[in-house]
């Protein structure tokens, strides 16, 4: 009995002596390995691709935000973004979806009024959105609620309202979203995209020199 | 072109990728395992732990060195975090509840990652890097060490040794997953992913403000959750977050890092066990499995059944733009047949039918490929069990590579399969039963039921991944969660050693006309069918209940 109990104490310090020592290795070294390397390569990558307007910070180029005023395009909706409840001194983003099922009444109510709403805001004079033409991404929220980016077609049934309420030709904001649209990867990885913040900074300086 | 066939393509460049990977990576893991001569570094370690990795280990004792570096890691992990509030470098973040600690400290360990914190309000530097991406690595080496031991077990006669569990943790750590990860995790940074140890900061807004943001060691950790099919992200939404996960090409690197090794891990038994083509054909029954269910949630998925996705237009609720519909079914399925349980996609708002696909890949014990190790000796088990049946068919006493299966053997398989449809059913029924978990559902209904049903479904079989409309932290879920973990990683290793033991002593059955063939596409066949058939009798009343249930009525 007390052969077991020693044999068991001795093996469990063999295990937690590997720990420790691995820890050193994959824990400490590895992590801070990585870091040197990313920090002289890519520097601006390793810390958050922060975009800068007129000098000052504006936010990253991979983080979607919230709140842009209808003068701008607008982002994917993000009904799943939470906010921090423990260690509230922070105001941390909780990144994070829905998690509503197909069948779920809220997720339909939601789905439905963001199309009403899509429709309805994007309707300039002369320009009528159709409900079949809102695409699946204006509607629904992203699995992390930063989504950065919105298909092609949810900036193009954009353009006019932008254009209207910034006093800009059609053709002027459609070009901008045209350069502004990012195709698949070597033509086929991932879906194409458009990057609301770049996209709305591009707007604000056309804005501001015409 | 449209996205049903560019989703295709990515498939397709997926697979020319791992093929391309295969028989490097499958010879170099067969060397690591195999060869005599130890590193200076690794000699230091050997040193620190006081254990000789020349000696020889029977199972029971290469059991005893797995259960002991195991313990000792949920008890470092756990005490790590209960002590979090004074650690420097934690970020101000204070320490995790008793319970919360014992499910993440049990869910990292076991290779499984089931996560019921929110990372980016919880987990401060030295818990993530320190912590949690140290069991990254060793419940990964830990995986492909109880792999090998069982293949050795085949390999071997005459003897129960089978190798030394030092060694072969160290040098899957060192040989093989640290110069992986390191490679990817720089590849990962020069995409977008963030690598640094700004902790807290605030960054401008367009609109004016600011948004408060975690900086970390993202990428180091992204690189190694993947690639030990690991599956905890740094942050809430794993590899959603375009912090984790910037851009299509990382999701699609993402999805070769989880699969790379378990599938390359067939040509290593191939290798070790002196044929090839018996790998050749353990790989041919993960690729048809993984294909078929890679198949079918592009379709339902594309079909975007459900009232909300058909108001919608599309199935992009809890997707990605950027990785679209095709690169988000790819992962679900991927992390899903693996034991990683990353997502760059929320499965709960998968249509109904596509949510089940993400269950029934882990019901079937996430075998094609499965989790690093895991998977291979997990498919093992269903070669054995596959070869009795056809025994039974024949009636002639199963063989497996030289090894004749006989009561032992068959006893400790059939133990292997039971351990986890019993976890499941037995604590979801429990959970159903109870009068307050059911409180913690988002969605009623047969998804509500579904939600509990992932979540047992996911930790037993070490899976990680959720309906995470669950609320999770409770002490109920906590707990029972923490417990099916454990044992769905633990009880299946002492059967997969014990049974490596008995094979190992056996000596070599000669090959004769009437020998099954296993290396033949017939075996491959009814491998497949074996383990479709006891998967679907085992869970289809319950999948009945939850995702078929959701599927058919939309």
């Amino acid at each position: 009995m007390n052969n077991s109990v020693s044999n068991t104490v001795r093996l469990l310090g063999a295990g937690l002596r590997a720990l420790l020592v691995l820890t050193v290795l994959t824990g400490v070294i590895y992590p801070l390995a990585v870091t040197g390397v990313a920090q002289a390569l890519f520097n601006n990558k390793a810390n958050g691709s922060e975009i800068t307007y007129e000098g000052k910070v504006v936010g990253s180029s991979l983080i979607g935000q919230q709140g842009y005023s209808l003068d701008y395009f607008q982002p994917r909706p993000a009904d799943g973004l939470g906010e921090n409840s423990v260690n509230t001194r922070y105001k941390l983003i909780l990144s994070g979806a829905t998690n509503r099922s197909g069948d779920n009444p809220e997720l339909i109510k939601w789905v439905k009024e963001a199309k009403a709403k899509v429709v309805k805001e994007n309707s300039a004079a002369g320009y009528t959105v159709k409900p079949s033409q809102v695409p699946a991404d204006a509607v629904t929220s992203s699995g992390s609620g930063l989504d950065p980016d919105i298909s092609p077609q949810y900036a193009d049934i954009q353009v006019h309202r932008v254009a209207e309420r910034n006093h800009l030709s059609v053709a002027q904001v459609q070009k901008l979203v045209d350069d502004h649209t990012e195709g698949r990867t070597l033509g086929f990885i991932g879906e194409p995209r458009v990057n609301v913040l770049e996209l709305n900074i591009a707007l604000k300086a056309l804005v501001a020199k015409s | 072109m449209g996205p049903v066939l560019a989703g295709v393509l990515q498939l397709l460049a997926l697979i020319g990728a791992l093929a391309l990977a295969y028989i490097p990576l499958g010879n170099h893991m067969a060397k690591v395992y195999s060869s005599d001569r130890h590193w200076r570094v690794e000699k230091w370690i050997y040193k620190g732990i006081g254990a000789n990795p020349d000696t020889e280990m029977r199972w029971t004792a290469y059991l005893r060195g797995v259960l002991a570096f195991s313990a000792a890691g949920v008890l470092f992990l756990y005490l790590l975090q209960r002590i979090q509030g004074v650690l420097p470098g934690s970020l101000g973040f204070s320490a995790i509840d008793p319970d919360q600690a014992f499910n993440t400290a049990v869910s990292f360990v076991t290779n499984t990652n089931w996560q019921s914190y929110y990372g980016e309000q919880a987990m401060g530097h030295v818990v993530q890097t320190a912590g949690l991406a140290v069991q990254n690595f060793v419940s990964a080496a830990v995986g492909i060490a109880v792999a090998v031991a069982l293949v050795r077990g085949f390999a071997r006669s005459r003897t129960g040794e089978l190798g030394n569990f030092w060694a072969d943790m160290v040098r899957g750590v060192t040989r093989i997953l640290l110069p992986l990860a390191f490679v990817a995790a720089v590849v990962l940074v020069a995409c977008g992913a963030i690598q640094n140890f700004s902790g807290i900061h605030e960054v401008g807004q367009f609109m004016g403000g600011s948004q408060q943001w975690n900086g970390g060691a993202v990428a180091s950790q992204e690189a190694i959750k993947e690639i030990g099919t690991n599956g905890g992200g740094y942050f809430n939404a794993n590899s959603a977050h375009p912090l984790e996960n910037p851009t299509p090409f990382t999701n699609l690197f993402e999805i070769f890092l989880l699969l790379v090794i378990p599938f390359a891990l067939t040509r290593t038994f191939g290798i070790m066990v002196g044929s090839v083509k018996q790998g050749y054909a353990i790989l041919a029954t993960m690729g048809t499995i993984w294909l078929g269910f890679v198949a079918l949630m592009m379709w339902t998925e594309f079909a975007h059944h459900g009232p909300a996705f058909q108001l919608a237009g599309g199935a992009y609720e809890g997707k990605e733009v950027r990785f679209g519909i095709g690169g988000s079914s790819i992962f679900a399925v991927s992390t899903t047949l693996t034991s990683t349980g990353a997502v760059d996609s929320f499965h709960s708002s998968f249509t109904g039918l596509g949510g089940g696909i993400t269950m029934l890949g882990m019901m079937l014990g996430e075998i094609a490929p499965g989790g690093t190790g895991s998977g291979l000796y997990g498919m093992l088990i269903m070669a054995i069990i596959a070869v009795f049946i056809a025994g039974l068919m024949v009636g002639r006493t199963p063989e497996y590579l030289g090894k004749k299966i006989g009561t032992r053997e068959i006893k400790l398989a059939a133990c292997y399969i039971l351990i986890t449809p019993a976890l499941v059913l037995i604590l979801a029924a429990a959970a159903m039963a109870l009068p307050t978990p059911g409180n913690s559902m988002t969605n009623s209904g047969a998804h509500g039921f579904s939600e509990i049903l992932y979540a047992y479904t996911s930790a037993a079989n070490n899976n990680g991944s959720a309906f995470a409309g669950l609320n999770a932290d409770t002490q109920w879920f906590n707990t029972t969660l923490g417990i099916a973990m454990l044992l769905g990683r633990f009880l299946p290793m002492v059967f997969v050693l014990a049974l490596a033991g008995s094979l190992g002593e056996q000596k070599p059955v000669p090959v004769t006309a009437g020998t099954l063939r296993t290396e033949k596409p017939l075996f491959t066949g009814l491998l497949v069918g074996a383990i479709l058939i006891i998967t679907g009798l085992t869970y289809f009343p319950a999948l009945a209940l939850g995702p078929l249930a959701e599927g058919l009525a939309s």
